[in-house]
C-alpha cells in the first residue's frame, strides 16, 4: 500500500443564494466535512445525484475554489495559495477533464495546437520536443496525426474527449480529476474511452478522482468508491464490494435503481419524495425523509462516518454497530 | 390480433440525405415496445415521422397505420385527433415542453378541452384527478402553481398527466428519464408502468439505456444507422443477442456485479448519414463482416422464436458469442 497522494481533510463549502433580486439570501451547504484520501496510483470514484457536492469536491481538490473550512494536501504538502509560483508547480502536476469536450476546446484552433498549449504555458522542452510530445500524446489516445490537424467541430464526441485527455496528460500530471468524462457519450464510444482511461491510468501510474453519477462506469474504473448525499459522504468502500453489498440505505436504493438488462424490476427500492435540495437540508441524517428504514434518532442526530469493516465506512445509525469506532474527522 | 400501430417501410430523407431506411415496426394493444440505439440511429425520427411531426422539408415515405387506417400524410384534422388523442408523446426535457408563464391548471385544462368533451367544473375535476393519478401530492392546491415551482421529476409527472389527458391508446416516451437522477428515474419508470397497467395503454419507450428498456418493455427493437437490426422479446434479446451490433452494445455496458472485465468496445464510430457505407451500415465496425455485407443491406428476417435479425452473419455471430457470457 502506497502513501496517499491526495488528502482531503474535513472540507466544507457554503454558497449564498438569493431568490430573486430582493429576496433574502440563504446558505447552501454544498459540502459539509468531507474527508477523502487517494493513494498514489489509485482511482477514487465519487458517486451521487445532482446537488450531492461531487463536482464541488473536485473543484476544491484542484484548487479552483477555496474551501470554507478544512484543507487539501497534495503529496503531503498543503495546497499553496492560488497564483503563487509554488501553486503553479503543484497545479502542473494535476489536471482535469469535464463532461463537455466541445466546451473545453477552442473551436478555432486545430486540436494539436491545443494539446501543445500546456507545454508552452509551463515552458516544457524545446519546440521540436513539444512537437514530438504532441504526436506521442495523440498516439497514446489512439488518434493519428491527421486527427491533430482537424478542428474540434470536425471530430466526433469520443474523439474530442480523447483530445481533451491528451491535453490533460501533456504535462505528465500525477493526478487527474475526471468530472463525468463519459456521460455525454454513446455506450459503444463510452466503452472505448473507459478502456483508454483504464489503460493510461495503469501505464502512467496516474492517481485519479473520478466523478460520475453512473455506478457502472465508476465501478469499472475505480479502486475505492465514495457515495455522497447532500454534501456528505455516506459510504465508502472497495469498488467491487460496495455495489455488491451496499450497507447504507441510500447506496442500496442507488444500486437498486440502476437498471440492468436481464433483471426485471422485482424488489426494486423506489424512494419516495423529492430529490434532495441543498438549500433546505433536513436535520439529523439528511437522507432520513426519504429513507425507508429511518427511526426517530435519524431526524435529530447526524450519524458519523464509522468503520464497519476493514475497508468500509458507513454513516448510518442503523448500520454502525455499537463496537464501531467513530472515524469522523470532526 | 391486429396491431394497434403498424409501420411499414418508413423512410425519411432530410435535404437529400436519407436518415431512415425502411423501418418496419408494429405495436400491439397494451404492449410495451422498447426502441434502443445510439444518437442518430433514428429512434426518435421514426416516431416523429410516423406522427407527421417532422419539418416540411423532410421527405417521408412508407406507411403508418393506426387500427388499420393510414395516417401518414393524412389531413391535418385527422392528425389532430390522433396526436394527443389516440397517441401521446412525452420527451426528455419536460421543462421546455411546458409554458413557464401559465399555471399547471391552465395547461392541463387546455389539453383536456382539446381532446375530451369537458367544460367548467368537470374539466377542473378531471385535471385534479390526473395530477392525483401521476402522484403529485396535494393536487388541488398544486394546480395553481407554475412549472418552475416543481422539481424535474414532478414536471415529468405533469407531462405524463397531460399526455394522459386524451385517454391515449399509445404513449410514446422519448428518453423520459434521461435528464433525471437515478432515484427519480426509478420513480418515473414505476409510475409509467403502473399507469400502463391501470389504463391498459400501449407504450413505446425510446432510450439509449439498455437497462431501462430491458426492465420496462415486453419487446425490444435495436436500431443502428436508420434501420432496425434486431427485434425480439426483451428477455431473449438481452440474454442472447444475435446481431453483432446488439451484442456489441450489451458487451460495452460495464457490469455492476461479478468480476470486472475489460469492456468489449465497438471500434470506430457511427457512420455519417451523408456517407453511409453501401450494404450493411454496421459492416465497417463489425468483426464478422464478409464481402457480402458491403454489397447489399440485409433485411430483417425471422430467426428463432418471435425474433427478427438483419444480418447475414447472424448464425456465425451467435456461435461466436456462445461461451462468452451474454451479460
Amino acid at each position: 500500500m502506497s502513501a496517499p497522494l491526495v488528502e482531503v481533510a474535513a472540507i466544507s463549502r457554503t454558497y449564498t443564494m438569493r431568490s430573486g433580486m430582493f429576496g433574502r439570501s440563504s446558505a447552501v451547504h454544498a459540502l459539509d466535512g468531507v474527508s477523502l484520501s487517494i493513494r498514489k496510483g489509485e482511482t477514487l470514484g465519487l458517486v451521487g445525484e445532482s446537488g450531492s457536492g461531487k463536482s464541488t469536491t473536485g473543484r476544491i481538490v484542484l484548487g479552483l475554489e477555496p474551501p470554507d473550512a478544512g484543507e487539501v494536501r497534495f503529496g503531503g504538502k498543503s495546497m499553496a495559495a492560488p497564483g503563487t509560483p509554488e501553486w503553479r508547480v503543484q497545479r502542473a502536476r494535476m489536471q482535469m477533464i469535464f463532461q463537455d469536450p466541445l466546451g473545453a476546446l477552442d473551436r478555432r484552433l486545430p486540436v494539436a495546437d491545443q494539446i501543445r498549449e500546456p507545454l508552452d504555458v509551463h515552458g516544457l522542452g524545446t519546440g521540436a520536443e513539444r512537437e514530438a510530445r504532441v504526436q506521442e500524446l495523440l498516439r497514446s489516445v489512439e488518434l493519428n496525426p491527421q486527427h491533430g490537424r482537424r478542428y474540434p467541430g470536425a471530430l466526433s464526441g469520443g474523439q474530442r474527449q480523447r483530445i481533451v485527455l491528451a491535453r490533460a496528460l501533456a504535462t505528465k500530471p500525477d493526478f487527474l480529476v475526471c468530472d463525468e468524462p463519459v456521460s455525454a457519450l454513446d455506450v459503444s464510444i463510452q466503452a472505448q474511452v473507459v478502456n483508454l482511461l483504464a489503460d493510461l491510468q495503469a501505464e502512467l501510474a496516474l492517481t485519479m478522482l473520478f466523478i460520475s453519477h453512473d455506478l457502472r462506469v465508476v465501478r469499472q474504473i475505480s479502486n475505492v468508491v465514495a457515495v455522497m448525499y447532500l454534501g456528505r459522504i455516506v459510504e465508502t468502500g472497495c469498488a467491487d464490494d460496495l455495489f455488491a453489498r451496499p450497507e447504507h440505505p441510500y447506496t442500496q436504493a442507488l444500486v437498486s435503481a440502476s437498471p440492468a438488462p436481464g433483471r426485471r424490476s422485482a424488489g426494486r427500492i423506489v424512494l419516495s419524495g423529492d430529490p434532495p435540495n441543498p438549500a433546505a437540508r433536513p436535520s439529523g441524517c439528511a437522507f432520513h425523509p426519504r429513507c425507508p428504514r429511518a427511526i426517530s434518532r435519524c431526524a435529530t442526530e447526524l450519524p458519523a462516518l464509522s468503520s464497519i469493516a476493514s475497508d468500509r465506512q458507513v454513516a448510518c445509525h442503523l448500520v454502525s454497530g455499537s463496537q464501531a469506532q467513530s472515524q469522523d474527522a470532526a | 390480433m391486429s396491431p394497434l400501430v403498424s409501420i411499414e417501410a418508413l423512410s425519411v430523407v432530410f435535404n437529400g440525405v436519407p436518415v431512415l431506411h425502411g423501418v418496419d415496426l408494429s405495436v400491439r394493444k397494451g404492449e410495451a415496445v422498447g426502441l434502443v440505439g445510439e444518437s442518430g440511429s433514428g429512434k426518435s425520427v421514426t416516431w416523429l415521422a410516423a406522427l407527421g411531426l417532422l419539418p416540411r422539408h423532410a421527405r417521408v415515405s412508407g406507411s403508418v397505420r393506426l387500427d388499420g387506417r393510414e395516417i401518414l400524410g393524412a389531413p391535418a384534422a385527422t392528425l389532430d385527433q390522433v396526436r394527443g388523442g389516440r397517441v401521446a408523446m412525452i420527451f426528455q426535457d419536460p421543462a421546455s415542453a411546458l409554458n413557464p408563464v401559465l399555471t399547471i391548471r391552465r395547461q392541463l385544462c387546455e389539453a383536456l378541452a382539446l381532446h375530451r368533451d369537458l367544460s367548467g367544473d368537470a374539466l377542473k375535476a378531471e385535471a385534479r384527478r390526473l395530477l392525483d393519478l401521476v402522484g403529485i401530492p396535494d393536487a388541488a392546491r398544486r394546480l395553481s402553481a407554475y412549472p418552475h415551482e416543481f422539481s424535474g421529476g414532478q414536471v415529468q409527472r405533469i407531462m405524463i398527466a397531460m399526455a394522459l389527458a386524451g385517454n391515449p391508446d399509445l404513449l410514446i416516451a422519448d428518453e423520459p428519464t434521461t435528464a433525471l437522477d437515478a432515484t427519480i428515474q426509478a420513480q418515473i419508470l414505476e409510475l409509467l408502468s403502473s399507469v400502463r397497467r391501470e389504463l391498459g395503454m400501449a407504450m413505446v419507450l425510446i432510450s439509449h439505456d439498455l437497462g431501462v428498456v430491458a426492465e420496462n418493455c415486453d419487446r425490444v427493437a435495436v436500431m443502428y444507422a436508420g434501420r432496425i437490426v434486431e427485434q425480439a422479446p426483451a428477455v431473449a434479446l438481452f440474454d442472447d443477442p444475435w446481431h453483432p451490433y446488439a451484442q456489441g452494445l450489451i458487451g460495452a455496458l460495464p457490469p455492476l456485479d461479478g468480476p470486472r472485465r475489460r469492456l468489449a468496445a465497438i471500434p470506430g464510430t457511427v457512420p455519417d448519414p451523408s456517407k453511409m457505407p453501401a450494404g450493411c451500415g454496421f459492416a465497417p465496425r463489425c468483426a464478422l463482416a464478409v464481402e457480402q455485407c458491403g454489397i447489399s443491406a440485409p433485411s430483417l428476417a425471422p430467426l428463432g422464436d418471435a425474433r427478427t435479425v438483419a444480418c447475414v452473419r447472424a448464425e456465425a455471430s451467435r456461435r461466436a458469442l456462445l461461451g462468452i457470457a451474454a451479460e
